[in-house]
């Protein structure tokens, strides 16, 4: 089985995030880490090659220093990365965004393409469906179960209303949540190896989608920046042994009941 | 500006989430809505009464399962049929494939986790918090179609009164759109609301000290009528089911009432919670984050405070 993952360099969790005033834009300029559910989606990726054989390539779009977090998932198993990686993506959004994924994959011509389900920057969250619908290929989302069989994938995954399990035949993409796994540590040797697997960095022209990409190819805009409202005064009390009553009080007051 | 509503229905009602974003379609301009799959065109109707001037139904036989793919092919042709400037949608599981699928077959903008929209000097505009909830973004569109993904529980439904004329229409579906098959489907037992639904919410972290507290939980929910949910360590330790978790890796709610029992308020829970209309907080740490963005913070032992509160709300009847 041959298993692209798409992955993404975020600012990493202990980084305070912040806004850049003049682009509007999350402020990418500090440490960055591999998108955490992007783990998940490269530790299935690897068990599946380790059940089934293949390959797992990574392919990833951000600035030329997310090699450093896709050396991290390589050093977990994954076999390649390919990184586009390209001034003119920049302020990609979603249209824009998985347009240039979708071109990165159709070189690749995977057999399976995994998403991490959520993004902890925000952005990206929604991505597989619309690389899938590029690509013309099935999509099945918030995979908890993943089974792969002969030439289908088979997701359970959990809705609002309980649980679904979807079938599709391969090429297939599929987003898994953080409930699918718990990603594995990188070995000592992983670490060491990771620095000899192979590493291509694409341009958007090698890509055929030059001005295709960035604030040209994007259709939504960042208008203005702002403090989120205020949820008013708030009121604390020690509890005397009447905070029961004051809670009933409270929401009754309000309505709430 | 004239907009398109994607309505979801479950068990022949309309669900809440598309409602409240129709509400406020309705508001800022023309809104129509589309609802789609088994039963559509029955429950197109009601959808009148929030505000739609008309609803397009379609039941094809490729539309019976909830699935993403066939609901895009639907809803590019209504888009070119009716020439709706925004197609709007609720976030769900379901929702979210649906809008982003849309974006890329009509080259269209989405913009998601919406808290709230506006019409300023004509152009519709995007409220989107980041950041963790510190910042709210005004986002636009360059181009319409507009697409937004709103954020579950951020729009109340608002009955008009209204009546809306269903129109049913036929789609056409691409090869790769049926691809995909819905094997199996089990729907969660449950007593009480989802948390998605409820109107109040009774949430446990840590600070219940043990799973069996949350049967505390439980009795105060079911008596005012709510849902129990949870935080990410006590799902992670195996103290209640995942379903419930609310935070940046569980769901999105916004109860009327949050009550939140033990919970300290990292930020991973927070973003999940905070556009609750009123939150309580119960917790024995007087300098637990959660009493900074609370309404009414009690400092005191919950397996005091919450039974007490439960016979108290029983005896009101």
């Amino acid at each position: 089985v041959k298993i692209a993952v798409c992955v993404k360099n975020v600012p990493d969790a202990t980084v305070h995030k912040k806004i850049d005033p003049q682009t509007k834009r999350l402020d990418r300029s500090g440490e960055g880490a591999l998108n955490p559910t992007d783990l998940n989606a490269v530790e299935e990726a690897i068990r599946i090659r380790e059940a089934q054989g293949g390959e797992v390539v990574l392919v990833s779009m951000g600035l030329p220093k997310a090699v450093d977090a896709l050396r991290k998932a390589l050093a977990m198993g994954a076999d390649r990365a390919v990184l586009v990686s390209d001034e003119g993506a920049a302020g990609s959004d979603l249209v824009a965004t998985s347009r240039v994924l979708a071109k990165a994959l159709e070189r690749e011509t995977p057999d399976l393409v995994l998403f991490g389900q959520a993004s902890s920057d925000g952005d990206g969250a929604v991505l597989w469906a619309a690389v899938a619908d590029r690509l013309r290929r099935p999509v099945l989302s918030q995979v908890a179960e993943l089974t792969i069989e002969g030439e289908a994938a088979k997701g359970k995954r959990q809705t609002e209303h309980g649980y679904d399990t979807i079938s599709a035949p391969l090429p297939a993409i599929v987003a898994v949540s953080d409930a699918i796994n718990e990603p594995r540590y990188p070995s000592l040797k992983g670490i060491m190896g990771a620095k000899s697997k192979p590493q291509e960095t694409l341009s958007l022209t090698d890509l055929g989608l030059e001005g295709d990409a960035g604030e040209p190819g994007s259709r939504t805009t960042v208008l203005e920046l702002g403090p989120p409202p205020s949820r008013g005064d708030s009121v604390k009390i020690e509890d005397d042994g009447s905070a029961a009553e004051k809670i009933l009080a409270y929401v009754t007051e309000r309505r709430l009941l | 500006v004239r907009f398109l509503v994607f309505l979801e229905h479950h068990e022949g009602q309309l669900e809440k989430g598309g409602l409240g974003v129709l509400s406020k379609a309705a508001s800022l301009g023309d809104a129509e809505g589309v609802v789609l799959g088994a039963g559509a065109a029955e429950a197109a109707a009601r959808a009148g009464a929030f505000g739609a001037a008309k609803v397009y139904a379609c039941e094809d036989e490729a539309l019976a399962s909830p699935l993403p793919q066939p609901r895009i092919d639907a809803l590019a042709s209504l888009v070119e049929k009716t020439g709706a400037e925004a197609v709007l949608f609720g976030a769900s599981v379901l929702a979210a494939d649906v809008a982003a699928g849309l974006a890329a077959r009509l080259e269209a903008g989405l913009n998601w986790d919406l808290v709230d929209l506006e019409v300023a000097d004509g152009e519709l505009v995007g409220k989107r918090p980041a950041l963790s909830d510190t910042v709210l973004v005004d986002v636009g569109w360059s181009d319409s179609p507009r697409l937004a993904l709103v954020r579950s529980g951020a729009l109340d439904p608002a009955e008009s009164g209204g009546s809306a004329e269903v129109e049913t229409f036929e789609a056409t579906f691409s090869e790769f759109s049926t691809l995909a098959t819905l094997v199996d489907q089990t729907q969660e037992e449950s007593s009480g609301p989802s948390i998605e639904d409820a109107d109040v919410i009774v949430a446990g972290g840590r600070g219940l000290g043990s799973p069996e507290a949350f049967s505390l939980l439980e009795e105060l929910a079911a008596a005012l009528g709510g849902a129990v949910a949870a935080t990410r360590a006590v799902v992670d330790a195996g103290w209640y089911p995942y379903a419930t978790q609310v935070g940046q890796t569980g769901k999105t709610v916004a109860p009327k009432l949050y009550i939140a029992c033990g919970i300290s308020g990292a930020i991973q829970h927070k973003v999940g919670m905070q556009g609750s209309g009123t939150i309580v907080a119960i917790n024995k740490d007087a300098n637990a984050p959660i009493f900074d963005f609370c309404d009414l913070g009690i400092v005191g032992d919950l397996h005091q405070v919450v039974p007490k509160l439960t016979e108290l709300v029983r005896a009101r009847g």
